[in-house]
């Protein structure tokens, strides 16, 4: 039994309401015009003020986890830190390599940052805010996402600089690897939404059994699914443990190591943008968009909700950064191909058997339900402890001993 | 000039240009590089003939297309493996240079 | 009904980007605007409404072919190439050639009667379920087909670029220590 949400309706619609009423009170001929920036604007208003909050949140939480206290010097409690940043980044002195391909160095970074903005032209942020309702939205979303790798290369390439160089292989080399699980994860959801629309793969999630929405993630494949394409995203936007592109300790900083200045807060910005975007669209396949996992608290604002989920999936994203130490090369290899690649497919397995198996057994629809669940996360469990199994075989696991350190 | 001829000029170019670059550079990985062109150049074609065509509605050109995407990147990869693994014999992948055929 | 000026614009964009990819002198430039005419192209793909292809030529071509040619050129030290010697002698035929081959198909479409009636078809409904359908009731055959060379394609690249272990005596130097390999 579904059962359609509609309180709160005003404040829910409120920037749907404001931007038809700023188009409706321009003249003829600009209207188009208007609604287009009305459409792109916030776009570039609102992630790169999430981008300057992230900063701050990252620097005092990752302080708070490694026993010290982050910023603290600029404004209260160091909340205006990200003032003192752009100042910092704008003023200082933009050096480019005599013998770096200037066109290409120049270039590098902009692509990189158009590329991170368009993938948010897809997302649902809010019920009826979607920028551009692509009948392929999912599809447009990777597609946009792999022309980041020809930036990264034309940063690490154009720089001539051996570290910039082996910066972007490596980031390469793990962007494409992390990509198919990346996809494959997503795949399962659109099976079963059977639409590749972002705001129809919503909408299928935005109906409430009872008072539990129907979001993907309480699913068994859902659940799955979802882990996976965090893990997958985590190593897709370079963040920690899968930073290996920047490793600071190695690479010094991988492909962005001959840029300062403006390009290099670019660099910063496209980075966060795509930890943003590819968490929105985690959200979306996943978490139900914008929609409120009970129905009692539906009253809650469509776009609180997304951002909610959002800041949420950040705030994670900087607690295993401050966690886990960075992988190695081969681990990440083995990681990628060995396990992901394999348990992405199972999930989809598991999405196909959730698909065609009753719903409700019996006349009993919570007794068909629960068969259903239990099956479907046998389908998922049984492969993963075999998994491990077969991939931890002949493996010691036993105490690190120190060489050089005690 | 209506929009397929437009379409067909477009693609009767960017053949040339593929073809054009086959031909003259000596560069292997050019070389295959034009053959994608002449490729896309015909994909145009098919969508262009697809979009304009009589019978939209059967997705024929459509789909040829996107089978045409799945055998070229096939073709890229072995083709390029193809370069690399000459590339490890000769030391060079300039076509005009490879003139041996045997190992 | 005429050309619209996007189409014009993202034409002129692949020519050029084409152009350039056949005509500089390094090869990762080359590559590079070799991409920005396959991304031209997808442009081109979504402005004809053919909105999946555009979408897929846009992640296999940019997104992956183009970082294959890539990664070939710095395998095979093609970074660095000198400039001067990129051309052939036999450039100017090739050129002669192409030009001819141009010349024939402008004359064909020019000529040809299919392309001047004004076709006023109404955008198709390229709805992702019916190009879903249509791959997996009508073409199902064919797909199964890509998938299985799709299969020997990766198996033969992975055979084809993996390192030789045992070298005959007087082959050494193909053990070089390459990028990423």
């Amino acid at each position: 039994m579904s059962v359609a949400v509609a309180p709160a309706f005003a404040a829910d619609q409120i920037f749907v309401a404001l931007k038809y009423w700023l188009v409706l009170h321009t003249p003829g001929p600009f209207q188009t015009l208007v609604s287009i920036l009305l459409t792109i604007i916030p776009i570039i208003v609102v992630f790169p003020a999430l981008f300057a909050v992230t900063t701050v949140l990252e620097r005092k939480g990752l302080g708070r986890i490694q026993n010290r206290y982050g910023p603290n010097r600029v404004g209260p409690w160091g909340v205006f830190q990200p003032l003192a940043d752009a100042v910092k980044s704008l003023t200082k002195e933009d050096i480019v390599p005599r013998s770096a391909d200037h066109v290409v160095h120049y270039l590098a970074p902009l692509v990189l940052v158009a590329t991170a903005f368009l993938a948010f032209a897809v997302l649902p942020i809010g019920r009826n805010m979607t920028a551009v309702n692509l009948d392929a939205g999912v599809l447009f979303f990777f597609a946009i996402g792999a022309a980041t790798e020809l930036a990264v290369f034309m940063a690490g390439w154009s720089s001539r600089n051996k570290y910039s160089l082996l910066g972007a292989m490596r980031a390469i080399a793990q962007m494409i690897s992390y990509e198919i699980p990346l996809i494959l994860s997503s795949v399962a959801v659109i099976m079963i939404s059977g639409t590749l629309s972002t705001t129809r793969i919503v909408d299928e999630q935005a109906h409430y059994t009872g008072t539990v929405a129907h979001w993907n993630v309480f699913t068994p494949w859902g659940l799955a699914g979802f882990i996976l394409f965090m893990i997958a995203a985590t190593a897709e936007t370079n963040r920690s443990p899968f930073d290996l592109p920047e490793g600071e300790s190695e690479i010094i900083a991988g492909y962005f190591i001959e840029y300062s200045g403006f390009k290099f807060a670019l660099f910063f910005l496209a980075e966060y943008l795509e930890m943003f975007a590819v968490s929105g669209l985690g959200i979306t396949l996943f978490l139900g968009g914008w929609s409120s996992p009970f129905s009692f608290l539906a009253w809650i604002p469509s776009w609180i909700w997304f951002f909610g989920k959002l800041l949420a999936l950040i705030v994670g994203f900087i607690w295993v950064r401050g966690t886990l130490p960075r992988l190695r090369m081969d681990q990440l290899m083995n990681f990628a191909w060995k396990f992901m690649l394999p348990m992405t497919l199972v999930v989809i397995v598991s999405a196909g058997v959730w698909r065609f198996l009753p719903a409700g057994v019996a006349g009993s629809a919570a007794l068909g339900g629960v068969i259903r669940w239990l099956v479907c996360a046998l389908v998922v469990a049984g492969p993963y402890i075999a998994l491990a199994r077969v991939l931890e075989r002949g493996r010691k696991i036993e105490k690190r001993t120190y060489r050089y350190a005690e | 000039m209506n929009p397929l001829a437009g379409c067909l000029l477009v693609s009767s170019l960017l053949f040339s240009v593929g073809l054009a670059g086959a031909l003259t550079r000596r560069s292997a990985i050019l070389v295959l590089a034009g053959i994608e062109l002449m490729l896309n150049a015909a994909n145009l074609n098919f969508i262009a003939f697809w979009r304009f065509g009589p019978h939209p509605e059967f997705l024929t050109g459509f789909v040829f297309v996107i089978f045409s995407i799945a055998v070229a990147a096939a073709e890229a990869a072995v083709g390029l493996a193809l370069i690399v693994a000459i590339y490890r014999h000769a030391q060079t992948s300039d076509v005009s240079e490879i003139t041996e055929m045997k190992g | 009904m005429r050309m619209t000026l996007p189409f014009l614009i993202l034409a002129i964009l692949t020519l050029a980007g084409g152009v350039a990819a056949m005509t500089l002198r390094r090869l990762v430039h080359c590559a590079l605007a070799l991409s920005v005419a396959f991304a031209g192209l997808a442009a081109l793909y979504l402005n004809l409404d053919a909105e999946f292809a555009g979408l897929a030529q846009l992640l296999v071509y940019v997104g992956a072919i183009a970082i294959l040619i890539v990664f070939a050129i710095l395998l095979t030290r093609g970074g660095d190439s000198d400039a001067e010697k990129s051309f052939s002698p036999a450039g100017i035929g090739g050129a002669v050639i192409a030009l001819a081959v141009f010349a024939v198909l402008a004359w064909a479409t020019e000529t040809s009667g299919i392309a001047h009636p004004a076709l006023v078809t109404p955008p198709p409904e390229s709805a992702m379920r019916e190009i879903g359908l249509a791959l997996m009731q009508r073409y199902v055959l064919p797909l199964e087909v890509i998938a299985l060379m799709l299969t020997a394609a990766m198996i033969g690249a992975v055979i084809l670029a993996v390192r030789e272990r045992r070298n005959p005596a007087g082959t050494e130097s193909a053990e070089r220590p390459g990028l990423g390999a």
